[in-house]
């Protein structure tokens, strides 16, 4: 990495935190972040399945929407239905072209007075913003820029929850796909029911300049510092999307398996083209191995020997210590039980379509 | 645990990060510290078959770790004569003991004369250290 390249990257308030834990700090979406800490992915992966993680992700955006036709305007922008996005909830939706395809995912959070946050995922953020305020006309809303009101950080695992408490004080913890205000370790937080592991905990967004304190004290209470690297392992396993792999402008969000997100009776930007588009030729689907092997985003997909089809996201889980990964196939090879190879490297690999998630906790 | 720096002074090593230990018309190959380190834990090993003719400066296996594949290069060429089967269900010992346990191949050598190609343990330090 050259010095140059170094210096036009952006760092969140809590960079002196990962240099002093010996983070390995990766360029990523423009941002310098931690990609790992010192246990490596694999134990931090773990940490998270058995106790609790925490993520510094300050890189994410936020896009504030605020003024009497902040509801019909994100309806019209926004995939899921969000009249149904009540005061202190949370709504998992897509940002689509007019031709379907899939510009960002999204969670909205609908905050007091009518205002929403909708968080973006940082290498898309300026695009959203731009793209929210370019459909904004003909309605009274305000669309601000907000990415640099907050620090974000994920508290995940399940021990996560008590150590949450344990710095809530009086407050309460919401339940899972809500938010509230609340004070954590002194620091004034929107806490949010929500994360991208599969585990329980909270997703923090505060003032930067009270991130370092907020970190500190959770980190204290032994919630484990997590790279980027584990964060995408953990969301693989349990089938999370990730745009720029599984997602992108290319794909409707239908041929994604996100259909549940996608009310075609709101009328969204998008939805025209989706209902036109009908059942889709190709499905996103999990995979696992059935073999040795590790399968890599770009590998192809075969089925009966004939490439179907493109990996979009593929590692070695961690935790069921076999390859998995995401993938796009023809709808008739999109069935639990198919069995299909993944050509790596020019090594054809045995593996079968699952179901979602790859991983599923022990009752 | 993760192995300390080092690099042994009975080694010859390739700058693209591979050892080697010459005994006789034979050598065993593996990747160095530094290799280990900057690929983080290795979760999969794909060893090549016993038999296998390799050449110097040419990839003859790879290597895994969670999030990236690496080639591993031979330093010297030859026929792979044995393979470390043990790697199949601990590849982590390429971390652990990357000059012992974690060895990769044990190959009979083509071109003996190719050992003057590589570098001793201060040349290669002084690669690492400038990388």
């Amino acid at each position: 990495m050259t010095a140059a390249a170094t210096d036009t990257l952006r760092r969140t308030p809590l960079h002196d935190r990962h240099a002093a834990a010996g983070a390995r700090l990766v360029p990523f979406a423009g941002w310098e972040m931690p990609v790992q800490y010192p246990p490596g992915i694999k134990a931090e992966h773990l940490e998270v399945r058995r106790n609790a993680g925490l993520f510094d992700v300050s890189h994410m955006g936020q896009v504030e929407t605020s003024g009497p036709d902040a509801e019909p305007f994100l309806q019209h922008v926004l995939s899921n239905d969000v009249t149904k996005l009540r005061e202190g909830g949370a709504q998992y939706s897509v940002l689509c072209r007019e031709d379907g395809g899939v510009l960002d995912d999204l969670f909205t959070y609908r905050l007091e007075d009518g205002r929403f946050l909708t968080v973006t995922n940082a290498a898309n953020h300026e695009r959203d913003h731009l793209w929210m305020a370019g459909h904004a006309e003909g309605y009274d809303v305000t669309v601000r820029d907000a990415a640099d009101d907050y620090a974000m950080l994920a508290l995940q695992g399940p021990c996560a929850p008590e150590i949450l408490a344990a710095h809530l004080g009086d407050g309460e913890a919401p339940a899972r796909m809500r938010t509230a205000r609340a004070r954590v370790a002194g620091v004034e937080c929107l806490v949010c029911g929500t994360g991208y592991t599969g585990e329980g905990g909270a997703e923090l967004l505060c003032a930067h300049e009270d991130a370092p304190a907020l970190w500190d004290a959770l980190t204290a209470s032994g919630a484990a510092p997590t790279g980027l690297a584990a964060r995408d392992t953990l969301r693989l396993e349990v089938c999370f999307h990730l745009y720029g792999n599984d997602l992108s402008e290319d794909r409707t969000p239908i041929e994604a398996g996100l259909g549940w997100a996608v009310k075609l009776d709101t009328d969204f930007v998008g939805a025209e083209a989706l209902r036109a588009a009908g059942e889709p030729a190709d499905r996103l689907v999990p995979f696992a191995f059935t073999g040795p092997g590790i399968p890599r985003q770009g590998n192809p997909i075969l089925v009966e020997g004939k490439p179907v089809g493109l990996v979009t996201s593929g590692t070695l889980s961690p935790c069921l210590g076999i390859g998995i990964g995401m993938g796009y196939v023809p709808a008739a090879a999109a069935s639990p039980g198919t069995p299909v190879e993944i050509d790596v490297r020019g090594r054809r690999r045995t593996a079968e379509v699952r179901e979602k998630p790859l991983y599923r906790k022990e009752q | 645990m993760a192995a300390e720096q080092t690099y042994p002074d009975d080694l010859l090593y390739h700058d693209e990060h591979d050892w080697a230990r010459l005994e006789g018309e034979e050598g065993t190959f593996g990747i160095t510290w530094f290799a280990q380190d900057s690929l983080g834990e290795v979760v999969f090993f794909d060893p090549p078959e016993v038999g296998t003719t390799i050449s110097k400066d040419q990839p003859y296996a790879e290597v895994e770790s969670v999030k990236a594949v690496s080639d591993v290069v031979a330093p010297m060429s030859g026929e792979i004569v044995a393979v470390n089967e043990a790697l199949g269900d601990e590849p982590a010992a390429v971390n652990d003991d990357p000059y012992g346990e974690g060895w990769m191949v044990r190959v009979r050598l083509t071109d003996p004369t190719e050992r003057d190609q590589l570098l001793d343990a201060r040349a290669y330090e002084k690669l690492v250290q400038e990388s």
